[in-house]
């Protein structure tokens, strides 16, 4: 983790894929098609959503570049190294719709997972721990248990724990789709805050158009049978604010997405 | 902070009371239990003499079930005079002799029990590896619990008197009846801990892959916690099964020094102290509720989550 890496890391692509394709039970009688042909760049410090309807392909998309599962044709390329290169070497951490935090763990104990996992000593995980407490804002809640606490804050501590060992890149699952819509803008927002801050690369399924264009820097729409990207929307509507919900260029870009997203039928 | 480190002192303290009301309220249960139980068994005796002596009333006890005169049925007080007694011969009372023995017992039990879970637990870890290997092995597991004990109780005591002389410690035929325990043992530990080691979530096990996990690690930090609730319901089952085990085992290996020998005793002297071998089944039920209270304790301790609110 030398400075010379970091900057090297700076040029190049934070996600590449060149004609990547995926089909499930290739060769059986319940083969799927789920993706098909994808060329996609993601730079670093960028903010990319992928939305979809279901079986578009987008979670599946995240996973390939997540390395949990292999693609059937074409490269998927993470900091310039293959997925699961990357895997290995702890470039990334996901997130997931469900926070699946650990309920024998307390809060402090979840978010100290990864780091257990890579060796580091109990005194600097506790550190760490703390610190990533009060990026979510949770700094009260170290010593509850996840059953103790609320979904949204259950979902601040599961970002919390992805983000503790510092990856370079963030893949998430549809994180906030559970919560209502209240909690979820208030996600949106402590979100993007943290993203200002860390300026780590994110890349976010979701289902909600309104979701996607607030959020991120780029949108990719996929459309289903069989899976691929049907369009990237450039979304640069610049700090995001309350005040950002009511703005027309807000609105035109959802028109936009949602064009995007009837084209692709 | 003076303030909730008084909450959190006050949050302890009511723990500690709640466990201590808990086991009160428990040995109060159990020895309203025994007292019922007690009561029960001397009315149907006092139905069943009424027809011995008078022939007259109670035309069901005696005829279709059993009677009760005082050779089958010793009187309670017989019973619980007996505990104290000290049986001729002896310069012991009976509780003492009885106690001995079930110590005797709960050592065969305990060990074969500790053997059990670690055979029944890595046999469970290797099926987690791979879905073949589980359809594969798991019938023969089920098939394992089908031979009957009693049959290989003796063949089991014949290899430890004559097969294991390269063991660094002579073999003792207690040891032999710690085997036959752990056979009974580690069947629902395999059982309950194959469903608790793969009761994670997918999402679970995508994450651990996603920080690349090793396998042990994963098995370490989340399999084998996920695995708790289940493993203790089969830890309660197999602490009993390992008294039933050691016992069985006893009377069928001809081992000296147990309950199950008590028993056997008691039942071949069955005329000259009847209530000697009810007392000599007692201890062994006493046993059994011990250990299953024992294992349910640390149960409590490890996994309990008593006294936390939810949120809603």
């Amino acid at each position: 983790m030398s400075d010379t890496q970091g900057s090297m890391d700076a040029h190049r692509l934070a996600v590449e894929i060149r004609g990547g394709s995926k089909i499930f039970n290739l060769g059986r009688h319940n083969e799927v098609k789920a993706l098909t042909d994808i060329d996609l760049d993601i730079g670093q410090g960028e903010f990319v959503t992928l939305i979809g309807p279901s079986g578009c392909g987008k979670s599946t998309l995240l996973r390939l570049i997540a390395a949990l599962i292999d693609t059937t044709e074409g490269t998927v390329l993470v900091n310039g190294k293959t997925a699961d290169a990357a895997r290995l070497d702890r470039d990334y951490s996901m997130v997931f719709q469900r926070a699946g935090l650990f309920e024998w763990r307390n809060v402090s104990r979840n978010i100290e997972l990864p780091l257990e996992l890579m060796g580091w000593k109990a005194a600097d995980r506790r550190q760490r721990s703390a610190e990533m407490l009060e990026l979510v804002k949770l700094d009260e809640f170290a010593r509850h248990h996840p059953a103790e606490l609320s979904g949204g804050m259950q979902q601040r501590v599961a970002i919390a724990r992805a983000m503790s060992f510092h990856p370079k890149l963030l893949l998430m699952d549809e994180p906030f789709g559970a919560l209502d819509e209240m909690t979820r803008e208030h996600m949106q927002h402590e979100l993007l805050r943290i993203w200002s801050e860390t300026r780590i690369t994110v890349v976010f399924v979701t289902h909600s158009i309104a979701e996607a264009v607030f959020l991120s820097t780029k949108v990719v729409v996929m459309s289903p049978r069989p899976g691929r990207i049907a369009a990237v929307v450039d979304n640069d509507l610049g700090e995001r604010t309350e005040a950002t919900r009511d703005d027309p260029a807000y609105f035109a870009n959802i028109t936009a997405v949602r064009e995007a997203l009837r084209g692709g039928h | 902070m003076v303030f909730e480190e008084l909450l959190r002192q006050r949050a302890a303290r009511e723990q500690r009371r709640d466990r201590m009301v808990r086991t009160g309220r428990q040995i109060v249960v159990l020895g309203l239990f025994i007292c019922l139980l007690g009561l029960l068994y001397s009315l149907y005796k006092v139905m069943g003499s009424a027809i011995d002596d008078v022939q007259s009333g109670w035309p069901v006890i005696g005829s279709i079930l059993p009677g009760s005169d005082d050779l089958r049925m010793p009187p309670v007080l017989d019973i619980v005079g007996g505990i104290f007694e000290e049986p001729r011969g002896t310069d012991e009372p009976f509780w003492s002799i009885v106690g001995k023995e079930a110590a005797f017992t709960l050592r065969e039990a305990a060990v074969g029990f500790a053997a059990g879970v670690v055979v029944g637990l890595g046999i469970a870890i290797v099926l987690t590896t791979s879905g073949r290997l589980e359809r594969a092995l798991v019938p023969h597991v089920i098939a394992s619990q089908t031979i009957p004990l009693i049959a290989i109780a003796p063949i089991i005591v014949i290899w430890g008197r004559k097969s294991f002389d390269f063991l660094p410690f002579e073999w003792q035929d207690w040891m032999s009846v710690s085997i036959i325990a752990t056979y009974l043992t580690f069947f629902p530990v395999t059982i309950n801990g194959l469903r608790g080691l793969q009761s994670p979530r997918p999402e679970n096990l995508e994450l651990m892959d996603s920080y690349a996990a090793r396998w042990g690690q994963t098995l370490w930090r989340l399999r084998l916690p996920a695995s708790l609730p289940y493993l203790f319901s089969a830890f309660k089952i197999a602490a009993t099964a390992s008294v039933v085990g050691a016992i069985v085992g006893e009377i069928s290996a001809g081992v000296k020094g147990g309950l199950g020998r008590r028993v056997l005793l008691e039942a071949q002297r069955y005329t000259t102290g009847p209530e000697r071998l009810y007392i000599a089944v007692l201890g062994a039920a006493a046993l059994g509720i011990f250990v299953f209270a024992a294992i349910s304790s640390i149960e409590y301790a490890l996994v309990g989550r008593k006294g936390r609110e939810t949120v809603t």
